[in-house]
Parts: C-alpha cells; structure tokens; sequence
C-alpha cells in the first residue's frame, strides 16, 4: 500500500509545490488548512523547507543547495543579508547569538527560523543572485557534493566541476526525476584524493581512465543512516565526462521505477543494491536505461586516495590551510568550528573574499569554508585579517577535527543537543588534553542520532546521540565508535563504548587518547592503532570519567521548545507565531 | 490511518511523520522520538521483563480500539539491547481526542499497558498514565 507521503506526492510534488507555498506565504501561517499541515510540510521540503520540531511550529529550517559547495562573487554576501534579516528567532543561541549560517555536510547551507511569510522574499533575493533552494531537501537529487575545490585543485585528475554543475542543471527542476522514491545523493570527484567522499553516497563517479580516456567509474549504494551504513559498490561502469548525464539519469531513471515506494525506510539506494546486487543493476540499466553500450570500469586511482582517511600518509584531511592552485594563485581553507557562522562573520567573509580573492568561496564537507584565487603577494594580507583569528587556516587539532549535526536545537530526529556540546567538548580538550604527538588530523564527529547528518562512521572518534541513567535521572549520552576513515581502504568505526553520560565524554577522550599514546608503535595513527587492537581492549581503554568540563545539556533537550532558552519548557514556547512574530493562540 | 473514538463520527488520522520522528495525530506531532519507555514483554534479557527503552524512530502506526499503537526500533538502556518492538501503545483516543500515555506507564507489545511493580519501578517518579 502506498504510503501517506508517496500519496500526498502523487497528488502534488516537484515544481508545483511553489506556486501553492507562495500563496500559503501570501496568506499567512494560519492559511494552510489544519489538516493538511502534515502533507504541506512533506512536500515544502522539496523546495528546501523543513518545519522545525515540536515547540518551533511556524518556523522553518531553510536549505540552500550550491552545487559542489561553489559560492560565486557575492553570493556569500547574499546569504549572509538573509541571516541578517530573515533568521532570527525568538531565542538566542548562547554560542552563536541569533543569526547565523550553517555551512553543512553536503557543502550546503543551512538557515533557521524563517517565517513562511518571509520566504517569497527570500526566494526573490536568492533567484536575483543564482542561488536556489530547489530540490535541497525531500525525494530528489539533492545538492551535488564533489572536491570543494575542482577546476583549482593541483591534484587533479580530471577537472569535476563541469560535470557536476551539468548535472545540477540536467536534474534541478527535471520532472522526470522531481519525485523519486527516496532522497538521491550524488558525489562527482575528479581528484586524486578521493576529497568527493563518493563512498557515502547514493551515485558516485569518481576519476578513472579507459583507454586514454580521462573520465569516471561509477558506484552506487553508499550511505550512512539507520545503523545501516554502506560503502557504495562498483558498478564496473567508465563514463567518459560527455556521457555521464546519460548514465547519471538512467540510473535515477531505474531507481524511480524500482526503488521501493512501499517502505520509506527500505527506499533507498542502498537497499535495493543490497537486494538485487551490482550485476543487475548493471544488466537492467543497460538493458532499459541507456542506449548506448555501457564500457567497463576503467583503471581507478582508488589506491592513492588520502581524503579523510585516518593514516599517517601525509595525505589531505581536510581543505584548511593555504593550498597552491593549479594556476598559480592560492586557495585559504578557513576552520568554522561545527559549521556555524554568525552573519555578521559571515559578511566579513564575502568581503575579505573579494578584497584578496576572486570573491568566490567554497563549502567543504568538513563545514568549513575555502576563500580561492588569492595572489600569492596577498596572502600575508588575508592571513593578518581579524577574521581568521576565528576562523583559524591553522586551528588546534581538536577544533580542526569537530564536526557536529544540527541536534535537537531544531531537529526532529535528533535525541541529544549537538553543535554546542561539540564546541564546547572542542575547547575543553584544547585546554585539557595533549594531542598525541605528530597528530595533526584527528576527527571528532558527533551525531545527534542514527540519521548520522555528521557522518560519525567515518570519524577518528565517532560519537552517536543516546539515552543513559545517571544516579537514577535519564541523561543525554553518546555511543562511542572508533577507528572509522575513508582514503584507499575506507572503514567504518567499530561502536565499542555504549551510552557514555555526554558530561563523561571529554574524560573518556582524554583517557583514551593517553591510553594510545602509551600503547602507539612509532608513529602509528590513531586509526591503524584502533585496527590492530581488539574491541574487549579499545573498550577498555575508553574510560568515561568526570572532569571539569560542565556541560550544561544534560537534561532532556528534546523536551524544551529551545534548549538555551531562559524559560525552555515546552508550555512556554511563543510558537506558532504570526509574521510579526506575535505568538497565535491555540484554539482551545 | 484514522481511528475511531467513541462516537463513531469523530475520528482521528493517525501517521508517521518526517522519516520515522514522530507519531503524528490530526496533523500535529505529538509523540516523538527520543523518549524513554517502559517496555515489559521480552524485548531484552532485563530483570523483571522490563526494558529501559530509548525510542529511535517510528516505522508504522496502528490502532486497537482507542489505543493508538506503533512499530518502533530503539534500545533498552539498562542492557544496551537493540529492540524492534511492534503494536507499542503510544496514547488513547478519548472523546475523539488524543492523549498521550505518560512517561512512567508500562508499555507491552500488542497494545497492553499496566502498573509497574514494586519490583519494577525505576526511579523515576510519577503516575500510570492518563487513562
């Protein structure tokens, strides 16, 4: 039986949904009719609306999608405007005031509490500018992920971009592909790094060679959530760049026709690699998709790749630091600790980024930010700005490696607070805790839930929202995993510490991270140190333990319309609110 | 789905909601993820068949009589055991209105709910549940 979303899609989805969110935003909040609320804000997610959780009714999370991460001259400009006016809520976050940005996993952006009333205004000034929140949520080809910096990056292969803003045009707003069975993420890389992360996604090309070709191999089937993650498969498939908007859309093609529309949870990729296996994916696309003959699989650079990969390989982890471009200028990658912005940062950004470089600014997957094309007789200029005392291009590695989701902040899903815990887990193991020698890189991702938004699997230290009992109260915890990285031989992290109280994890960081000190051979990494070592051990070598970190998230966050609020219970919530942001009365 | 209340004229929709986050009732949200149970049954080896039972997400919703029932997956928090629990009530239709079953309530798969025992009670304070 079709499920009320595959219903409420089959009656309106795709392009259309915006002719009737303009209205129901022309009308007010109180116009979309109270039993259609559930339907309408499925379906607002494909034009990148999420109605925040439970106490933030009324409010939106707003995605804007940027295609390989590419910010053009003045669009960071733009977005930071949009903040500035449009993002504030009723509350203030204690860490990040009350406006700012989210620079995201999928090199996108994020902002919160907008106002329906306000989003046709909004659009008008995103369109004017080439920005767009089309496709940036629900079941489409979200916002195309790659090496954040193609067409700049000395360790390229083959230059990415193109194809992946080709396909960005091809499937944004393509009806045949609007209304898939389930989320479709795709990953195009053209480096020698593997810096496109195509193992997590849905469709990945990534850079081969056949027969003096330079072009890609493709896989399926990555993924991370429902504590069911993937690697995606090689499909033994080589498209030379002119053909991978013929390959990319029969296999989005055959995924709308047999992805399972029945079973959300069953719908993605993954699974139905799972079930039918890469051999006949292969035969049925080339049988019903393609009407050309698909080549095999060309010669891979899959044993070079470093990117994230948890090694001493003097490979690339991550895009902060001044890096030399293919053409001589530099790119600056800038450290945004768990992503966020304010706007006023975020403007500064747009403007050191014109004043020393071409204007453009690039989103990485690490949720930092990279200012390209600085001269190299500018450099000392941009590095001396106030600016990047913030956001540091050589951060502390504990700031360097944090990466937080958006957590019950605003988020349904989650089951713990997120993005201040993590900068607040950060600065408590800058100050308290020695970085083993010779590390540099040392990821800390910290998910709010098994949706896994953070990528934990493919962290040093991966940490997962949970549920505990602390001297008899339920406290928010974390699962602990360890060891997980991507590079020539990704691996996920082994869980081997369950439900740590979150007060205890900064401890258990620091215990383990001497534990391994201690335990290292030469200058083992962190990762190849996990791969040897049993679980019964790491498990040990964790111990969780108080210390002077405070950590004021504790209680059940989810329960609170905003965490940080003076007055958080849920009754005190001012939402639903009218545009003017004057609380509605319920109608009882 | 749309469960009756008493009066057979006034009913209630039900449904899933945003990947599995809440329970939806009437196109409010009104049961979520993230919430601690009480489950007895066999969902995990804990004295006294009772699980500590963090919920991670709904997969789908059902009714028995006014009992307004969900498949759910988590874990028991006292063991560390993965559980996929089915028709778990989650709240009563009464005077075609939803009401949430309290935090303390006991919880049994195939819509039953109960009294904690004196042997099973968590340290948690408060009452059954609302109806």
């Amino acid at each position: 039986m079709p499920t009320d979303v595959e219903n409420w899609k089959s009656e309106v989805y795709g392009n259309e949904i915006r002719e009737h969110l303009l209205e129901f935003a022309e009308e007010g909040w109180e116009s979309i009719p109270a039993d259609e609320h559930d339907a309408w804000f499925e379906r607002f997610k494909w034009w990148g609306l999420y109605h925040q959780r439970n106490g933030q009714e009324s409010y939106f999370m707003m995605r804007i999608g940027t295609p390989n991460g590419v910010l053009k001259p003045g669009q960071v400009e733009v977005v930071a405007e949009i903040a500035d006016e449009y993002a504030r809520g009723p509350a203030e976050n204690p860490e990040f005031g009350d406006a700012y940005v989210d620079w995201t996993t999928r090199q996108s952006i994020q902002l919160h509490w907008i106002r329906l009333e306000d989003i046709p205004d909004i659009f008008e000034k995103l369109e004017a500018n080439g920005l767009s929140t089309q496709q940036a949520c629900g079941d489409s080809w979200r916002n195309i992920v790659g090496c954040p910096v193609a067409g700049k990056d000395s360790a390229e292969f083959v230059d990415a971009l193109p194809v992946a803003m080709d396909l960005n045009e091809t499937f944004t707003g393509n009806d045949d592909h609007a209304n898939l069975p389930r989320k479709w993420k795709v990953s195009v890389t053209g480096c020698e790094e593997g810096c496109g992360q195509g193992d997590i996604n849905d469709l990945a090309f990534e850079p081969a060679e056949k027969d003096g070709v330079k072009g890609f191999n493709v896989r399926v089937g990555g993924g991370l959530s429902r504590n069911e993650p993937r690697l995606a498969r090689s499909l033994d498939v080589f498209v030379p760049p002119e053909d991978a908007d013929a390959v990319a859309g029969g296999i989005s093609a055959l995924f709308n026709d047999h992805g399972d529309r029945e079973d959300r949870y069953n719908a993605r990729m993954k699974f139905l690699t799972d079930e039918w296996g890469t051999e006949k994916i292969r035969r049925v696309l080339q049988d019903d998709y393609v009407d050309f003959e698909l080549q095999t699989a060309g010669e891979d650079l899959r044993d070079e790749y470093t990117y994230n990969s948890g090694r001493n390989d003097d490979g690339h982890h991550d895009h902060v630091g001044v890096h030399e471009q293919n053409d001589g200028d530099y790119y600056v990658g800038l450290n945004v600790l768990v992503g966020r912005m304010g706007a006023d940062d975020t403007r500064e950004l747009a403007r050191i980024a014109d004043e020393y470089g071409s204007g453009e600014v690039r989103v990485t997957q690490r949720q930092n930010v990279i200012v390209t094309d600085v001269p190299e007789e500018d450099l000392d200029d941009l590095l001396a700005e106030d600016l990047l005392d913030t956001y540091e291009p050589d951060p502390h590695t504990f700031m360097r490696g944090s990466i937080a989701c958006t957590g019950t902040e605003f988020c349904s899903l989650s089951i713990v607070e997120t993005k201040n815990r993590q900068v607040r887990y950060a600065r408590w193991l800058k100050d308290n805790v020695e970085v083993p020698d010779g590390v540099e890189d040392f990821h800390i991702h910290l998910s709010g839930c098994t949706a896994s938004c953070a990528q934990p699997q493919i962290a040093d230290i991966s940490l997962r929202g949970m549920k505990t009992r602390k001297d008899g109260e339920a406290v928010e915890a974390l699962d602990i995993g360890l060891g997980g990285g991507l590079g020539e031989d990704p691996r996920f992290a082994e869980w081997v510490e369950q439900r740590v109280p979150a007060d205890e994890v900064p401890g258990a960081i620091g215990n383990l991270l001497a534990n391994f000190e201690e335990r290292r051979q030469g200058d083992e990494s962190f990762r190849d140190f996990v791969e040897r070592t049993d679980e019964e051990t790491l498990a040990e070598l964790v111990e969780p333990e108080e210390t002077s970190y405070a950590d004021p998230y504790m209680h059940n966050t989810k329960l609170t319309w905003y965490p940080y609020a003076d007055e958080d219970d849920m009754d005190a919530s001012p939402a639903p609110a009218r545009a003017d942001g004057s609380p509605i009365p319920s109608d009882d | 789905m749309v469960v009756a209340g008493q009066d057979p004229a006034v009913s209630v929709a039900i449904r899933v909601l945003d990947d599995g986050a809440w329970v939806s009732v009437d196109d409010e949200r009104r049961v979520s993820v993230s919430e601690l149970w009480r489950v007895g049954g066999d969902v995990c080896a804990c004295p006294d068949d009772l699980a500590d039972f963090v919920v991670e997400g709904f997969t789908a919703v059902g009714a028995d009589g006014r009992t307004v029932t969900a498949d759910v997956y988590g874990q028991c928090i006292r063991c560390g055991a993965d559980a996929t629990v089915r028709t778990i009530p989650v709240g009563r239709v009464v005077d075609g209105e939803f009401r949430s079953l309290a935090g303390e309530a006991v919880r049994f798969p195939g819509a039953g709910l109960g009294a904690p025992s004196p042997s099973q009670a968590l340290p948690v304070p408060g009452s059954v549940g609302e109806d």
